[in-house]
């Protein structure tokens, strides 16, 4: 048993236990990773957009968008000077990108790049 | 004076239902049967005897025939081929009429199509690979409750395939117990736990206590990971009233999604299940139990790429198709072909996937196929690059046979999934360098690591019994 590691989790502990969907179980998004997740959305031809929430309000469907979806925007670097002004502006908050694909109506991608202050 | 007179007595087949000429329309229903005749009947008697039994022919001439317009009616045997590498039979296509079906009824059409002509004795053997159901008639039937766009809304799970486990063992469990095992797959980062097919209410757990249970499990994990959960809740039930009670009951709890077996529950229970789930809001995952009686044999029954164009038709958000890389079986290039009938708007004829026909599903939503059996940590490169982001990948003994239990069994294969989604976004090939991307994960995952270390040797590597039809003489 004494190798045995125990599952760390808990109502009580929101900092360890708090997940938020895609990549959220692996260790954040460096911004190297980050460019290439960009490049993927830009290459499927799907619209990048920002969304940022409170980390408490994480669970429901609406986050509040940063400016509208950047339809057509084609340029990574673009495209993460705009996740770095939506961090800096709500350092506290979750802040994720999201590839929209319109044919499908559904988001393609979508991931948490700057990971905000859990309560 | 009409043109036909009655003459009584038994006609050759080919007369009336042989049409080499015929040119089928966009709205013939049609399909394409392996016939393996008995010895000395020649192919277009046999060929225009299906198309006959199948529609609207018997054995012998009756007066009644002349009250209606038969040759619109019957059906149409319109072409013959060899099939490549296999001598004792051949390939049959048959048109049939619209108008021979009832409109929404999946049912209606197999009692024909695959109904008294499988038993006729002229044929040694006869096997439906394949119908295309043409878009008038798709247009009839409800399909999937939600479809895999609202799907993902529902549950909020983006550009990732959905994780789920089977619970094990599949029987015998107290209902208390049972809550328990899937709580801690959920708490661990799985999107569902599931229901095993033979898991309906038996007196070790009846399904009021089961759903009770269950439920709490789903909103505890929930609570915990801030992540929306879901348990396959099986309604398959002894009679279609008890069924609804079931769904009914889950759908009172606040339970997001039920499951149905459609084949050994019946498609008339599957249909009206359907309806009520797209009624209720309610996602409905379909197991397969029976199909291998029905598709695995070469040369007679159903092809399963019919099974799976039923089951959209009939409606269900969730198919089992197979794993490719498992322990049950299914050979890959056939197995990518369902997968495509089963989420694609259109499909075109590819033989080299055995499909035969184009078909339009139109504004049909798809249905998220589900690979389950005997896959572990090792096969989620390779499930990832067959199966893409429109899926949900099952690990049951996968996730339950950690060494730590089903929470860190759980998060071994969440962490693998999403390694190889982000990886695979990044431009890497999943297939070739899938142990890199796994070791590199593991390193910051004790669990994952684990996982790695107790599967590493286990291979299911038989030939498939059931293969595309090629030449291999």
């Amino acid at each position: 048993m004494s190798d045995m590691q125990d599952y760390n989790s808990s109502l009580g502990d929101a900092a360890t236990s708090r997940k938020f969907e895609t990549f959220s179980y692996l260790p954040a998004l460096s911004i190297e990773s980050t460019r290439a997740q960009i490049q993927y959305i830009v290459d499927k031809g799907w619209n990048p957009s920002i969304e940022h929430t409170e980390p408490s309000h994480a669970t429901g469907n609406y986050w509040y968008m940063w400016k509208l979806p950047m339809f057509g925007e084609t340029n990574v670097d673009a495209i993460l000077a705009e996740l770095e002004a939506c961090h800096k502006a709500h350092p506290e908050n979750h802040v994720r990108l999201l590839g929209l694909d319109n044919f499908a109506q559904c988001a393609g991608a979508s991931m948490v790049v700057f990971r905000g202050t859990s309560v | 004076m009409s043109e036909k007179a009655y003459n009584a007595g038994v006609k050759e087949y080919r007369e009336t239902y042989w049409m080499p000429n015929y040119t089928p329309k966009e709205t013939d229903l049609l399909a394409c049967f392996k016939i393996t005749p008995q010895d000395g009947v020649p192919r277009e008697e046999v060929a225009a005897a299906v198309a006959a039994e199948s529609s609207t022919g018997t054995w012998t001439t009756v007066w009644t025939d002349l009250l209606t317009d038969l040759d619109y009616y019957k059906g149409r045997a319109y072409a013959i081929e060899d099939v490549p590498g296999d001598d004792t039979c051949f390939y049959a296509f048959i048109a049939y009429p619209i108008d021979l079906f009832e409109e929404g009824s999946v049912v209606n059409v197999l009692t024909s199509l695959v109904g008294n002509v499988f038993g006729f004795k002229a044929l040694r053997a006869l096997r439906l690979e394949d119908i295309r159901f043409p878009l008038a008639y798709v247009m009839t039937c409800n399909g999937p409750p939600q479809g895999i766009t609202q799907e993902r809304d529902i549950l909020n799970k983006y550009g990732r395939p959905l994780l789920g486990c089977t619970i094990k063992p599949k029987l015998g469990l107290s209902a208390k117990n049972y809550g328990r095992a899937c709580y801690e797959g959920l708490r661990g980062g799985l999107d569902f736990t599931k229901d095993d097919e033979n898991v309906n209410s038996q007196p070790f757990m009846r399904w009021r206590a089961r759903f009770d249970f269950v439920q709490e499990a789903i909103e505890k994990a929930e609570a915990e990971t801030g992540e929306r959960k879901g348990h396959y809740l099986n309604v398959t039930a002894p009679t279609f009233d008890e069924m609804m009670k079931r769904a009914e009951y889950a759908k009172e709890i606040g339970t997001p999604i039920i499951m149905h077996d459609y084949l050994t529950g019946g498609l008339t229970a599957n249909t009206g299940l359907a309806q009520w789930c797209q009624d209720n809001g309610m996602l409905l995952h379909i197991h397969r139990a029976m199909h291998a009686v029905l598709d695995r044999n070469p040369h007679h029954g159903i092809h399963f790429r019919v099974l799976t164009k039923v089951l959209r038709l009939s409606g269900g958000d969730h198919l089992h198709s197979g794993t490719v890389v498992g322990k049950l079986e299914g050979d890959r290039d056939a197995t990518l072909g369902w997968i495509d009938i089963m989420r694609d708007s259109f499909i075109k004829e590819d033989r080299s996937r055995g499909i035969f026909f184009d078909q339009d599903w139109g504004a049909m939503p798809g249905v998220i196929p589900v690979a389950s059996g005997g896959i572990h940590v090792w096969h989620m490169p390779a499930l990832v690059n067959i199966f893409g982001d429109d899926s949900c990948l099952q690990f049951g003994g996968g996730t339950l046979g950690h060494p730590w239990g089903n929470a860190a069994g759980a998060a071994a294969n969440r962490v693998a999934v999403e390694a190889c989604v982000e990886a695979r976004n990044m431009g890497r090939e999943l297939e070739k360098e899938g142990k890199d991307i796994l070791t590199k994960a593991a390193a910051q995952s004790p669990e994952l690591k684990i996982a790695m270390e107790t599967w590493k040797e286990i291979k299911f590597e038989f030939d498939t019994v059931d293969k595309i039809d090629v030449a291999h003489k």
